[in-house]
């Protein structure tokens, strides 16, 4: 059976303010969705709120994901039942390295039958492990060295980004959210990141990628593109959309669904990883 | 343990004696009587409470030399006449009259596998303790050696002329190395514990490395350890002679039982002129002990020491382990995590003394606290006048894992010369809610993340450990996480 993401009548506030307000969408495994909208009307909210981040309340509506309500899953659960996000700021971790964490990450999505033998728990095939994430790396050309490096520290902007599709294709998710991954990336590392994506490509796998650019989705090919102003998707269409936004900018759809041009719509494109 | 105001004036006086060459010629190499005294000679338990005639017994029965009797009596007049510390934990219940302060082990004495509290026996399985040491840990073996590993090394150490062997057989085969250098680093007056140690001490190791030599596997306490030697007063005494380098090893992660509610070792380290030590520790006692430790090094010219310290057990842990920097060049470390949960306070540290020029020194503390257990840094620098070119820098970080724990910093530093250079930090941080959600949506459980973002916090200390070591360690530290261990 396809699994799909169905998010309904959703509204989502933050410390008392409403920031989703009534947002429909439904993502199927095998499908591309791409959102993009003005900044501050709630993409990272969205998918924040999907992975089941405790400061956001979802206030009305629904979340499933093949049948079953997501909201009453902790982010772990979700995660093992299939979700996963690429954070568009990802966070810090002194001290760990990235292969252990994603080697218990794996552990955790694919709990093995717990042998035990004299109360210590057996080695798990390790070299299979360290042999998929090598894999994984050269698609990204993400350098071994990172498997050692404590994640995220002193990481890069753009090495963060590569390192969060590192994350998914070792994971290997059945619904993806990526949140501006491409966003702070040169020219060549959205090519490579693009890459990545697509090469976990196929009908067990769908994703909905929050982007500004074009340029990514000239790779990804999305099947639909969905326009977010303040809290709503207010339109919807395929990738042509996405090129006419390209050209045209977000004030002819502000006035198509009657919303007064914001400060924030004229800022489109600018790119808020700047910042890291 | 050190009394604060006591910790200079001697010293260096001390130094000076230290500072010679230790005599060679008193090393008499028996490699015959490596093997350790037969723990089964006599079996003795003194009765509760202090008195003269009960360290005078304690002598009698090991056969000591006179001079050591007289050190004996002299650390019971000096604890005697010592009021008990005040500062750091709080040591108003520890009650020296309810204690026994000498027990011989021996079969009889050890408890039945069946007394060993069900608590304890989980943890060794989810640590994954072997067998054999599990007795030994709780208290229940009288002995425990991995025999095969052990013997090949003893035959490698032997070659190199190093000595090893508990404290009890060093003063009956090495009696004028024992004289010259035991009680040198830290007299018995140099504070209430280390002189109730003096008194009473029994078990410890006793090392030599001679010059120039090179040993590059750990020596560790725990391959040749017995009841005594992870016992109440146990006595350490480590030479390295100039050019060496050794790294000894004592403890382990899995909780050390013990019916004892007072442990009170001294450790003196002498690191001669271009030698290399380090010292690691691993305890983790049973929540009902009193864990008051003096553990000190004086180290000469371009000497290094370094100190890795973990305190994860006991009810109050007081520890500072020290670093004398006493010739030109002298390098000192100081690396602790401490880990105090329901009912512990670990009161740990360290101190660099700075009395010769371009000594450098680095202090790390990590600490966690967690349901409502305290966790407070002490540390002194001190920079002696004439000391030039001095660097010295100090680190603690605590992490507090619930509102109800408790952590304090109690730096002390005293600089009498203006060409040092210390630095200071110190950070109290809350694991944070975002750092959990980005491990939890990675499909890592709470607790699992928790763990996780706690292992990462004491790395800078887990991998200074051997690989065993790490892993263990790390298990441990997940157990207490997921709050599996009492
Ligand atoms: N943690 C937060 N605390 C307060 N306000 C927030 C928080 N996260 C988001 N917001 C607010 O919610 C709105 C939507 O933000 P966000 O979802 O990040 O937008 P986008 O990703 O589309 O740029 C913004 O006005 C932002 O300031
Ligand atoms: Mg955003």
């Amino acid at each position: 059976m396809t699994g799909e993401l169905a998010i309904k009548n959703l509204h989502v506030q933050i410390e008392g303010k409403e920031i989703i307000r009534g947002l429909d969408l439904y993502v199927k495994q095998g499908e591309i969705h791409a959102i993009m909208g003005p900044n501050g009307s709630g993409k990272s909210t969205l998918a924040l709120t999907l992975m089941g981040h405790p400061k956001y309340q979802v206030t009305q509506g629904t979340i499933s994901y093949k049948g079953q309500d997501l909201l009453a899953l902790s982010p772990d659960e979700r995660a093992r039942a299939g979700l996963f996000l690429a954070f568009q700021y990802p966070f810090e971790v002194s001290g760990v390295p990235l292969s252990r964490f994603l080697l218990q990450a794996v552990k955790a999505r694919a709990p093995e039958t717990k042998a035990q033998s004299n109360g210590r728990p057996v080695r798990r095939p390790l070299g299979q492990f360290r042999k998929l994430l090598h894999e994984k790396m050269e698609i990204l050309k993400v350098d071994k060295s990172f498997a050692g490096r404590y994640l995220n520290e002193g990481f890069s902007g753009g090495e963060k980004k590569r390192v969060e599709v590192l994350q998914m294709l070792v994971l290997q998710p059945e619904i993806a959210i990526l949140d501006e991954t491409d966003s702070g990336l040169d020219i060549d590392s959205v090519k490579i990141v693009a890459q990545g994506v697509n090469s976990l490509r196929g009908p067990e796998f769908g994703a909905l990628v929050i982007t500004h650019y074009q340029r990514i989705l000239n790779y990804l090919k999305p099947d639909f593109v969905h326009v977010m102003v303040k809290g709503r998707l207010v339109k919807s269409g395929g990738s042509e959309l996405a090129e006419e936004l390209e050209e045209r900018g977000y004030d002819w759809i502000l006035q198509e669904v009657g919303a007064a041009s914001t400060e924030s719509a004229e800022e489109k494109g600018a790119d808020p990883d700047e910042r890291s | 343990m050190s009394d604060h105001e006591e910790h200079l004036g001697e010293r260096k006086s001390q130094g000076v004696a230290i500072a010679e060459k230790p005599q060679r010629e008193g090393f008499e190499r028996d490699y015959n009587k490596y093997d350790f005294r037969d723990p089964e000679q006599y079996a003795f338990k003194a009765e509760k409470g202090i008195s003269r005639e009960l360290v005078e017994k304690i002598s009698a029965m090991k056969g000591e030399p006179r001079w050591m009797l007289e050190k004996r009596l002299e650390g019971l007049e000096i604890f005697l006449s010592k009021p008990t510390p005040t500062w750091g934990g709080d040591l108003s219940e520890l009650n020296y009259d309810e204690m026994c302060y000498y027990i011989k082990p021996t079969g009889e004495e050890s408890r039945s596998w069946d007394e060993v509290p069900d608590k304890i026996k989980e943890t060794f399985d989810k640590l994954g303790i072997p067998e054999a040491e599990r007795k030994f840990l709780a208290g229940a073996g009288a002995q425990y050696e991995s025999e095969a590993v052990y013997h090949n090394l003893k035959e490698e150490w032997a070659k190199q002329g190093v000595i090893f062997m508990d404290s009890d057989s060093g003063l009956q085969q090495y009696p004028e190395v024992f004289q010259k250098y035991w009680g040198t680093v830290i007299p018995a007056a140099d504070n209430k514990f280390a002189a109730l140690n003096t008194a009473f001490w029994s078990g410890g190791s006793f090392v030599y490395i001679p010059e120039g030599v090179e040993v590059n596997i750990p020596l560790q306490a725990y391959f040749r350890i017995n009841a005594e030697n992870m016992g109440q007063f146990e006595r350490t005494l480590i030479i390295a002679d100039k050019g060496s380098k050794v790294h000894y090893l004592e403890g382990c992660t899995a909780p050390t039982y013990s019916s004892r509610s007072l442990h009170s070792g001294v450790i003196e380290l002498i690191v001669n002129e271009g030698a290399q030590m380090r010292y690691t520790t691993i305890q983790n006692w049973s929540t009902n002990m009193y864990n008051l430790v003096t553990q000190r090094a004086l180290v000469y010219q371009d000497a290094s020491m370094e100190w890795v310290d973990a305190n994860l057990g006991s009810h109050l842990t007081m520890k500072y382990p020290s670093v004398y920097l006493l010739g030109k060049g002298a390098r000192g470390e100081i690396l602790s995590v401490a880990y105090a949960g329901a009912g512990q306070h670990q009161d740990t540290g360290g101190k660099a003394i700075h009395a010769a020029p371009y000594t450098t020194s680095r202090i790390t503390s990590k600490s966690i606290s967690k349901d409502g257990g305290r966790a407070s840094y002490r540390g002194l620098v001190k920079v002696v006048q004439g000391a030039t070119g001095v660097k010295s820098n100090v680190m603690c970080d605590a992490l507090l894992l619930d509102e109800r724990s408790r952590s304090d910093t109690y730096p002390y530093i005293e600089v009498d010369e203006d060409s040092a250079t210390i630095g200071h930090e110190a950070t109290v941080g809350k694991v944070g809610e975002d750092q959990i959600f980005y491990l939890m949506s990675r499909g890592l459980s709470e607790s699992e993340a928790l763990s996780m973002i706690v292992l990462g916090f004491m790395e800078p200390f887990t991998r200074e450990l051997p690989m065993e070591y790490a892993i263990e360690f790390n298990r441990l530290i997940q157990l207490e996480m997921s709050g599996s261990v009492g």
